[in-house]
């Protein structure tokens, strides 16, 4: 009974030891597996977010097919949210984070960003018309809605002390902003665009009425060890073929998302050299 | 005075070990809001949660069916469906249905969310509550409320002066772990927004990226909330005990 016992105990010890041993290449075990997967977002129109039948579709889903097709690998997405994608990567349980992510210098010190960079958001506020709001001032000391692991939360609480009200995830910090439990929802102003362009008789009575700030670059994300690695040149050249051959301000027009002047510099500059 | 924060500062910079609670102001005051939070929430949920308990189990023996029909839905109710699905039942199903006050533009609905989670926890602990105040009450021997009827006592004199001091006595061990739960439900608010400490400890590690050091921080700061609340039970057990009374 006992050396059975211990037979397990070995056993399991084996397998433990056996787990660290998984620090292969991310591109050989992509090929490997012929699979990759992709951390996205499927609650954020127009970027991740579910279609009337249920599949994860929009701009950043395009990409990671683009991505998927060049390793000629199956595409797998797992639906993140901003408060858990790093860690599901840095588990290894995603390969790449394509989720409106913002490029931040303490986010650095954590994960690899893809450079050249995909797109810039800015930070702005959905509020209804009624609460008449005129600049970030205004929002000192009442109830902001928000969510959770966005950069410019801490900034703005800061910098103009509103009270913010954090939730997990967009569905519930929307949901709370209709029932009035804020005044005001915080968050990209692409988001906010394109709820309100959306045509949604819910949103009638709303508006995006104060000026767009802290632009922001988004980047695709990965592990630290994968930067210097062929992984990591890969996706380096893939996002700057994106650029020069105009693919990114392609998808943004697919997509109905306001043109960013961003994408249109980027063009510009890597068109000529 | 400034080598508290200078220590922990060094300890992230050294060792990749990073509380910012203890160096950066912002991250701190936003925990010991959590922490405050938390406390009150669980104060404030624990009193009321003890005083549906007790009313409910005196109408239990009330002599209206409808009214002992009552109690034993409320208990079924809540006692069988997850408080996580409470909560955010009553804050975004039933709070909308509620009337906005203040002045139109800037009103707000009648319950916020902290309301909310007051009302939604007491509710579902005080279903446990009446449960186990029951099970003290049903353990005093019916001659000693034979005896107190025949003084002359009214059912709710006896209740109030002879059967609850016993049945309380007997009911505080499961009542107690009744009350440490009630503590730990109180992270679930975080679904719904109300800066306790979860959510306090949420709100850093998203930003910070600190995980693992916040979850140690959040589980030593629990051990510590529930330590003194059992230390207080324990203390209230005591002094409630009647020497050479056994039940």
């Amino acid at each position: 009974m006992t050396s059975r016992l211990v037979t397990l105990l070995a056993a399991a010890a084996m397998a433990l030891a056996a787990l660290p041993a998984k620090a292969q290449d991310t591109l050989a075990k992509i090929k490997d597996k012929g699979v990759i997967v992709v951390g996205v977002k499927n609650d954020y129109k127009p970027w991740g977010y579910l279609d009337p039948s249920g599949k994860i579709v929009g701009m950043e889903i395009d990409l990671a097919e683009d991505i998927a097709k060049r390793l000629n690998a199956k595409l797998e997405m797992i639906p993140v949210i901003a408060a858990n994608r790093m860690e599901f990567l840095k588990q290894g349980r995603i390969d790449l984070i394509i989720a409106t992510m913002g490029d931040t210098a303490d986010r650095r010190k954590v994960i690899g960003m893809v450079e050249p960079n995909y797109y810039a958001g800015s930070t702005n506020v959905l509020a209804p018309k009624s609460a008449g709001l005129k600049g970030w001032a205004d929002l000192k000391g009442k109830k902001v809605c928000a969510v959770q692991g966005a950069y410019y939360n801490r900034r703005v609480a800061q910098l103009y002390q509103p009270e913010l009200v954090v939730f997990p995830a967009v569905p519930e910090a929307l949901n709370a902003l209709i029932g009035g439990n804020c005044v005001a929802f915080l968050f990209d102003n692409t988001l906010i665009e394109s709820t309100l362009a959306g045509g949604d008789a819910k949103w009638a009575g709303y508006e995006m009425p104060l000026p767009n700030e802290d632009p922001q670059l988004w980047a695709i994300g990965m592990r630290l060890e994968d930067t210097d690695s062929a992984f990591g040149k890969f996706m380096k050249d893939v996002s700057t073929e994106w650029h020069k051959t105009g693919k990114l301000i392609e998808l943004e027009k697919k997509w109905d998302i306001k043109q960013s002047p961003f994408l249109i510099e980027t063009n510009s500059k890597m068109k000529g050299s | 005075m400034d080598a508290v924060p200078e220590f922990f500062r060094w300890l992230n910079d050294a060792h990749g070990i990073n509380l910012s609670l203890a160096y950066d102001s912002y991250d701190g005051s936003r925990f010991l809001k959590g922490l405050w939070t938390t406390v009150w929430l669980s104060v404030v949920c624990i009193l009321m949660s003890i005083a549906i308990g007790v009313a409910g189990a005196w109408l239990q023996g009330h002599r209206s069916r409808v009214v002992r029909m009552l109690v034993a839905g409320y208990v079924q109710f809540f006692r069988n469906t997850p408080p996580l699905v409470q909560l955010t039942f009553f804050y975004f199903a039933v709070g909308g249905l509620l009337p906005m006050i203040g002045p139109t533009g800037q009103a707000t609905p009648l319950i916020d969310n902290v309301g909310w989670a007051i009302i939604s926890f007491s509710l579902f602990a005080g279903a446990f509550n009446v449960e186990i105040f029951r099970s003290g009450i049903e353990a005093v021997p019916s001659a000693t409320v034979e005896a107190a009827e025949s003084l002359g006592y009214s059912r709710l004199g006896a209740y109030r002066h002879v059967v609850l001091p016993l049945a309380f006595r007997i009911s505080l061990p499961s009542l107690n772990n009744n009350l440490v739960n009630l503590v730990k439900t109180t992270t679930l608010a975080y679904a719904i927004a109300v800066p306790e400490l979860l959510y306090a400890a949420a709100q850093i590690w998203s930003e910070v990226f600190n995980v693992r050091e916040m979850m140690n921080v959040l589980l030593v700061s629990y051990v510590g909330i529930v330590g003194v609340l059992v230390w207080v039970m324990h203390r209230w057990e005591k002094a409630l005990r009647i020497p050479g009374y056994t039940p």
